[in-house]
């Protein structure tokens, strides 16, 4: 009787009382900013404040001049600077990415071999990941003052002992090595976390298959080739959607890897194009919430493209299952 | 069988060789992470003019001179900065992890109508950079009068899609539904068992979750750059970006010194949960 009753009750309400907090919250603190972001993008005014300065409508010209050069200096200028952070943010981002993924595949295939019989490998995951964890503004201080330009800067001064260089390199002033020096530091901080997601996931992997490779005499390269990369694709394709989020996020280190004074140019990204234009000489609300806009459909489509390929692969691999299912296979 | 015995031997000796390589790869992996670190650590130690001089790998005695430094240029306010960082990444992790769960569980726990609507939005929302709304959330906390105030930075961590998608995938894996079944049989009430069964048996999975939120929230940088305005607030890295300042150009042994005190913190919280931090990570790798 008492149990009838009760699942008769109706516990869905309970569902709505408990999402809602996070729900409102949500919609207070990043959907609105989020619209009203798209709101600011159409108006040309240093601020959208009522009562400091006028607003005025500017419809799609913001996007117009960012998007696209003009013959107007100061429109053009603005649409250089935003080409130029892109070109930054991609550049800095693939010489992070590219080695990390490399050296993080080869370690997890190291530490995964089972006929090796590496000691210590949790203390090594320990120290190679601390960087990651440690505050990236007092790294990037850190490594502004090791990559000092001068003769006595603890790189230079080790290269000078060396006998490798004569005179100092221009760390700081060279814009090349400037930015090689930005996406060495990213993929110091962040190889060691690659590489434990990669372990974890060739751990995750039924043994049964490897052993079975095994017997059949595969050997160590083979078996990556052949196993363990088909089969941590899915996660490899989820660092790579990560990381290119991160990528286009990337802030704290190209701002505060510099001299004093306004970021360079050189290594802005769009995360700086944005905050730039928050407050200071530059500031200009409308071309940074336009930028934002920009940047929203950059992460949308990038997403968009990868999820599909992800799904479609999924899709295709059920397909092909399930043909296999009808002719009788397993 | 002769032949057997040679191809043995030089199998076991090429994978000898394999061994011998990765060990030296890992070591210097090794002196790379740290290395900097160390090189930090002496030169906080040592003069500026002994920095001048060169590079060394032996502590100074000079660490008190150099604090003493640093502390004279009014720029760098240790205490200040620890006692600010620490109220926000704990007001937030708090915040986030008690909601995170509660979001969690109610999807999780009760099929209602827009259940699955509600974790794929959290799933799409995931993917939204906090720069793409950065300039509208700065002018609503102008329009509120709450720039350069704590709350933007504590409130909003009441959502928070990674944790909450973290959580949920957790649950689908080890969430036993019996014993939410049997405390109602007991007449508990729905808030009750969330709080009373579902927040204990959810523990592990939070206290990893409350890791990442808290030092993720200690090292942000851009919000409260963007929101807070008087020195006074800052937090501790705000403060450490400071130390590229004219004021302490030539001064190496107090930038030093400054970089290191920044450090202390996540190195302790590091080095007593790295254990918990490294399985955190990988459970990034085991999900399909």
């Amino acid at each position: 009787m008492h149990l009838k009753t009760k699942s008769h009750f109706n516990y869905s309400k309970f569902g709505y009382i408990f999402i809602a907090p996070f729900f409102l919250t949500y919609a207070l603190f990043s959907l609105y900013p989020l619209i009203y972001t798209f709101y600011i993008s159409n108006f040309k005014e240093k601020s959208i404040k009522k009562g400091e300065s006028l607003l005025v409508y500017n419809g799609l010209k913001n996007f117009q001049d960012l998007i696209f050069s003009s013959k107007n200096f100061a429109a053009n200028a603005m649409h250089e600077a935003l080409m130029q952070s892109l070109r930054n943010t991609f550049s800095i981002w693939i010489f992070n990415f590219v080695p990390q993924i490399l050296l993080a595949l080869l370690l997890a295939a190291w530490f995964t071999d089972l006929r090796l019989k590496i000691k210590a490998k949790g203390f090594f995951k320990i120290v190679v990941y601390m960087p990651n964890i440690i505050t990236a503004a007092s790294i990037s201080i850190l490594f502004l003052n090791l990559f000092n330009e001068t003769d006595f800067g603890p790189v230079n001064g080790f290269l000078i002992h060396m006998n490798i260089i004569k005179e100092p390199i221009l760390f700081l002033t060279d814009a090349a090595v400037k930015r090689g020096i930005i996406s060495f530091i990213l993929f110091w901080m962040w190889y060691g976390n690659t590489m434990i997601i990669f372990i974890a996931a060739i751990m995750g992997i039924n043994p049964s298959i490897i052993e079975s490779a095994q017997i059949d005499g595969a050997s160590s390269g083979q078996m990556f080739r052949k196993i363990t990369l088909p089969l941590i694709k899915p996660i490899m394709l989820f660092t790579l959607v990560t990381s290119m989020i991160g990528g286009l996020q990337n802030f704290d280190v190209p701002l505060l890897f510099n001299k004093e004074g306004p970021a360079d140019p050189k290594t802005k990204t769009i995360a700086i194009f944005i905050f730039e234009r928050f407050t200071g000489t530059l500031k200009n609300y409308g071309t940074s919430a336009a930028a934002s806009v920009i940047l929203f459909f950059i992460t949308a489509v990038l997403s968009i493209v990868l999820f599909t390929i992800l799904r479609d692969k999924d899709a295709a691999k059920e397909k092909k299952n399930l043909k296999r299912a009808r002719r009788g296979g397993f | 069988m002769a032949n057997n015995n040679e191809n043995y031997k030089s199998y076991s000796a090429s994978l000898a060789l394999k061994t011998v390589l990765i060990y030296v790869v890992s070591i210097f992996l090794v002196v790379l992470a740290i290395f900097p670190f160390w090189i930090m650590i002496v030169n906080a130690t040592r003069s500026s003019d002994a920095i001048r001089t060169g590079m060394s790998l032996i502590p100074g005695t000079n660490f008190m001179k150099n604090l003493d430094a640093l502390n004279s240029r009014n720029l760098f306010f240790v205490w200040r900065g620890l006692k600010n960082s620490m109220i926000i990444a704990g007001g937030a992790t708090v915040l986030s992890i008690f909601f995170s769960a509660l979001t969690a569980y109610g999807i999780h726990v009760y099929s209602f109508k827009l259940k699955n609507v509600a974790f794929t939005f959290i799933l799409v929302v995931l993917m939204i950079p906090t720069q793409v709304s950065a300039i509208g959330f700065l002018n609503f906390m102008y329009d509120m009068k709450l720039n350069n105030t704590f709350i933007p930075l504590i409130i909003p961590a009441i959502a928070a899609p990674q944790t909450v998608f973290f959580i949920r995938q957790n649950m689908r894996a080890s969430f036993s539904m019996e014993i939410i079944e049997a405390a109602r049989i007991d007449g508990s009430r729905e808030f009750g068992t969330f709080l009373k069964i579902g927040l204990p048996m959810l523990k592990p999975i939070l206290a990893v979750q409350a890791i990442f939120t808290f030092i993720a929230s200690w090292n942000n940088y851009f919000t409260p750059k963007m929101i807070l305005s008087s020195p006074e607030k800052d937090t501790l890295p705000m403060m450490v970006a400071k130390l590229n300042s004219d004021r302490l150009r030539t001064d190496f042994g107090a930038i030093y010194v400054g970089t290191t005190l920044s450090i202390i913190p996540m190195v302790i919280v590091y080095i007593s949960l790295s254990k918990y931090i490294v399985g955190g990570v990988a459970l990034g790798g085991v999900k399909e």
